[in-house]
């Protein structure tokens, strides 16, 4: 008995240690970011237009291709039941305003989380094995506003931009759909997608994908800085990044959704 | 004035007490030498006196600054008046070595571009690296690779270089290149070097002072020839390369004697 609430106790400490250092970590990332800017640090800010391009351009293809490929996905999942009931045209509203609030964030934030959460974490790791972060502290550099920052601010610029191709790629995917069973022209179909959504619906979309932004980047930055050891250590990082920024997202992503249900128009 | 003091410096990790009440003064333009086996606190000593940790009881007053507890600001400040060459060279490998030694010198100095990248060829230059600017870090030998930490921690010209385990996996030619640029950089710009190693030879070469580290306490802080002439066993094993007795017949005869009586009598 003893020994379970010991074993309880240090889960619990674990945890708890984590969840402070991924708030510290915040909070000082944020009060680096201003360095981050135009009118900050200029070697900042072209590390955060290099990871912009990283984190954002080269990642294009893979969430276009995902999101063509979900789209078509809801699309013909949905018109298998609405056919039934003669709603065929309801398949639109459902592309449209699924993606918009829900499929295109989370679909964008897995994908980022993927492919940059990763390379954060196995970055920093490296840097923390062969000492680097140990040389930018004893040369007067705060690793934080060095590494960390400019990816942030990248981040947030890029994903939530990477949302808007994932909408735009899944609900242009619906109507490939709607093409091949009605016929549908496309201008009649984007004309119906602007009349089912309102700027909530892309607001909260797009807010979203803010908070997973500042998730994806700081559980990938944290877990590469908790590296200890050697290559090993680096690899486990690495999984462990993704896997609990995948988590939060999620968890994040059913916080967010409670709170625009409860405080919208129904 | 010391310009590094350190006072009844207290480290432990995990309750494991790994420096044990160290205290030690290093005066300006001298080089100490941080010499001990391995396991005997010396890098933990150096990470207190670069301020990468903090210790539970006692201070590290690096010009007049005690950097155990003083504001991040202060630390900083401290920091760019010394310099470090990192056992594996440690230089950023996403950056060119000609932008490892610029990076100092364009994020804490105004100078204009110019200027930067004619010191940053001079320092390379005088390491023998002149060619080697444009190059990764990974395209250069172990050897260029510490030569190239030397001049990114000669950047700034600080006051107080520090260089842990500067000889470690390079050949005697190479090594002996070493001692004679950290020499070579004392007598030319008065600067303070405090060096971790275990390499006799090295330490010779190059001390002023050494203090001799032995499980978390110094055995003696001296002169080369004070300490060649100390008759402190730990330091005599040392200085006569005595190996350690690590083998205890007593504890290898009974594993054998149990293995051949087989898992029964183990148990």
């Amino acid at each position: 008995m003893a020994n379970f609430v010991e074993n309880v106790g240090k889960a619990t400490l674990k945890r708890l240690d984590y969840l402070g250092g991924l708030t510290i970590g915040t909070w000082d990332t944020f009060r680096a970011l201003g360095t981050t800017l135009p009118t900050g640090n200029r070697y900042r800010w072209k590390a955060s237009i290099v990871q912009m391009l990283q984190i954002g351009v080269d990642a294009i293809p893979m969430v276009g291709l995902m999101a063509m490929c979900c789209g078509f996905i809801l699309a013909m999942q949905g018109a298998s039941e609405l056919r039934r009931y003669g709603a065929l045209s309801l398949v639109i509203d459902l592309v449209a305003v699924g993606f918009t609030r829900e499929i295109g964030p989370l679909l964008t934030a897995i994908a980022v989380s993927g492919r940059s959460g990763s390379a954060f974490s196995a970055e920093i790791g490296t840097m923390v094995v062969t000492q680097e972060t140990d040389t930018l502290e004893v040369m007067a550099f705060d690793p934080i506003e060095f590494v960390v920052a400019p990816k942030l601010l990248a981040a947030l610029i890029t994903v939530p931009c990477l949302t808007v191709v994932c909408n735009v790629c899944g609900i242009f995917a619906g109507w490939i759909f709607m093409f091949f069973s009605t016929h549908l022209g496309l201008k009649l179909y984007f004309h119906d997608v602007m009349e089912t959504l309102v700027l909530r619906d892309v607001v909260s979309g797009l807010v979203k994908s803010l908070a997973f932004a500042v998730i994806i980047v700081l559980v990938g930055c944290m877990e590469g800085f908790r590296v200890q050891g050697g290559p090993e250590a680096v690899g486990q990082a690495t999984t462990t990044a993704v896997v609990r920024s995948t988590f939060l997202v999620i968890v994040a992503d059913m916080i967010f959704t409670a709170i625009f249900y409860f405080t919208g128009k129904h | 004035m010391p310009i590094i003091s350190v006072r009844d410096l207290v480290v432990e990790y995990g309750g494991r007490r790994v420096l044990n009440g160290l205290s030690l003064d290093i005066e300006p333009g001298e080089i100490m030498v941080l010499l001990g086996g391995s396991g005997a606190g010396k890098t933990t000593l150096m990470r207190h006196l670069l301020g990468l940790e903090r210790p539970q009881s006692g201070s590290v007053i690096i010009k007049g600054v005690d950097i155990t507890t003083c504001t991040p600001a202060e630390l900083k400040r401290v920091r760019r008046s010394m310099g470090v060459s990192f056992q594996d060279a440690a230089l950023f490998n996403s950056l060119t070595i000609e932008d490892n030694v610029a990076l100092a010198l364009r994020e804490h100095t105004s100078l204009a571009p110019a200027t930067i990248q004619l010191d940053v060829w001079m320092k390379l230059a005088a390491l023998g690296l002149a060619d080697c600017g444009k190059l990764y870090p990974q395209e250069l030998s172990g050897g260029m690779r510490k030569r190239a930490s030397v001049a990114r921690a000669g950047a700034l010209d600080p006051e107080i270089l520090v260089f842990d385990e500067p000889s470690a996996g390079l050949d005697p030619p190479v090594a002996a290149g070493l001692d004679e640029l950290i020499l070579l950089m004392k007598q030319a710009f008065q600067m303070t070097i405090v060096v971790v190693t275990h390499e006799l030879a090295s330490a010779f070469t190059i001390a002023d002072r050494i203090a001799m580290l032995y499980q978390g306490t110094f055995l003696a802080v001296g002169t080369k020839e004070e300490i060649r002439a100390s008759q402190n066993p730990h330091i005599r094993q040392f200085l006569d390369r005595v190996p350690d007795n690590v083998t205890d017949a007593h504890v290898i005869e009974t594993y054998f004697e149990n293995y051949v009586r087989g898992p029964e009598v183990k148990r």
